[in-house]
């Protein structure tokens, strides 16, 4: 079951992503940071746990989870730590994704020829 | 001044429209881009990116003995791989070509936009061209995403709600 609402929802977000470059002819940058700082708010009002409990990685692989993941960490963090949190805590989750990404890109780079 | 006297040879058709005529024209001259088509594949293809996430999850899950919150990380990251490999044998562009949106918006387009940012500038050097160029795209993602945890982690800190997870 967890595997259908993975994909239904993650391609349910993908299709606001569509939108957003069809309908109100947004660029791929904009369309990701608006998606990010939506992840980020729907996490600050806390509905984006259930979301995550309800379809699994169709909403941890989108981008709006790296907006959720930041605040995660930050408001963790708060309360741990207190208001220092919210600047220390920002990159505690997402640290794998970032350094991951730069990692292996990087790797990449030293390898890989370009093509083209 | 040899396209003007071939113009005027009757090679080419005299332009007789207006600049407003002419964009009228040119609009109905664009192959039709179907929004609708557009979003069912983003639907197939960003679904797809999750469902093969929600399996690598799971592998880690029942394989590694994870729980469901630490498996996502490590399922980021092996996604993340993937991309970087498909972005370093062109195959990822190809695929982003006819998917739009639903290559774009899972974290693999992000590691896609960097990796592919980093393949382009590493002519200029390691230094200057990859460490340089790399968050070119993806920097804006980070930063705005930052921002606004900075805030929301700010409104909670003054709602008192510290947190509250």
């Amino acid at each position: 079951m967890q595997f259908l609402w993975a994909f239904v929802i993650g391609g349910a977000i993908c299709v606001i992503g569509q939108l957003m470059f069809d309908l109100f002819k947004l660029t791929p940058a904009h369309t990701m940071a608006t998606l990010v700082v939506i992840g980020a708010i729907i996490d600050g009002i806390g509905w984006y746990e259930p979301l995550v409990a309800f379809a699994g990685a169709g909403a941890t692989v989108p981008i709006t989870s790296f907006g959720n993941a930041l605040v995660h960490g930050a408001l963790t963090e708060l309360e741990k730590s207190g208001w220092i949190g919210v600047i220390s805590g920002i990159f505690k989750v997402t640290s794998a994704g970032v350094s991951a990404a730069i990692i292996f890109s990087f790797l990449a780079a030293l390898v890989v020829r370009p093509k083209g | 001044m040899s396209s003007n006297s071939s113009a005027e040879n009757g090679k080419y058709p005299k332009m007789s429209m207006s600049p407003k005529e002419y964009q009228a024209f040119a609009k109905t001259r664009e192959p039709s881009r179907s929004i609708f088509t557009n979003c069912l594949k983003a639907f197939l293809f960003g679904g797809m990116i999750c469902l093969i996430g929600q399996g690598i999850q799971e592998l880690f899950i029942h394989l590694m003995g994870m729980s469901k919150e630490d498996a996502s990380n490590p399922t980021v990251a092996v996604l993340i791989l993937i991309s970087v490999i498909l972005t370093s044998l062109g195959v990822y562009d190809k695929i982003a070509q006819w998917a739009g949106a639903g290559t774009a918006v899972p974290v693999t387009g992000f590691a896609n936009s960097m990796c592919s940012a980093a393949l382009e500038h590493r002519s200029e050097g390691l230094v200057l061209g990859v460490g340089a160029n790399m968050f070119k795209l993806a920097g804006s993602v980070i930063v705005f995403g930052t921002v606004a945890a900075f805030f929301v982690g700010i409104a909670h800190l003054l709602l008192g709600t510290n947190g509250g997870h």
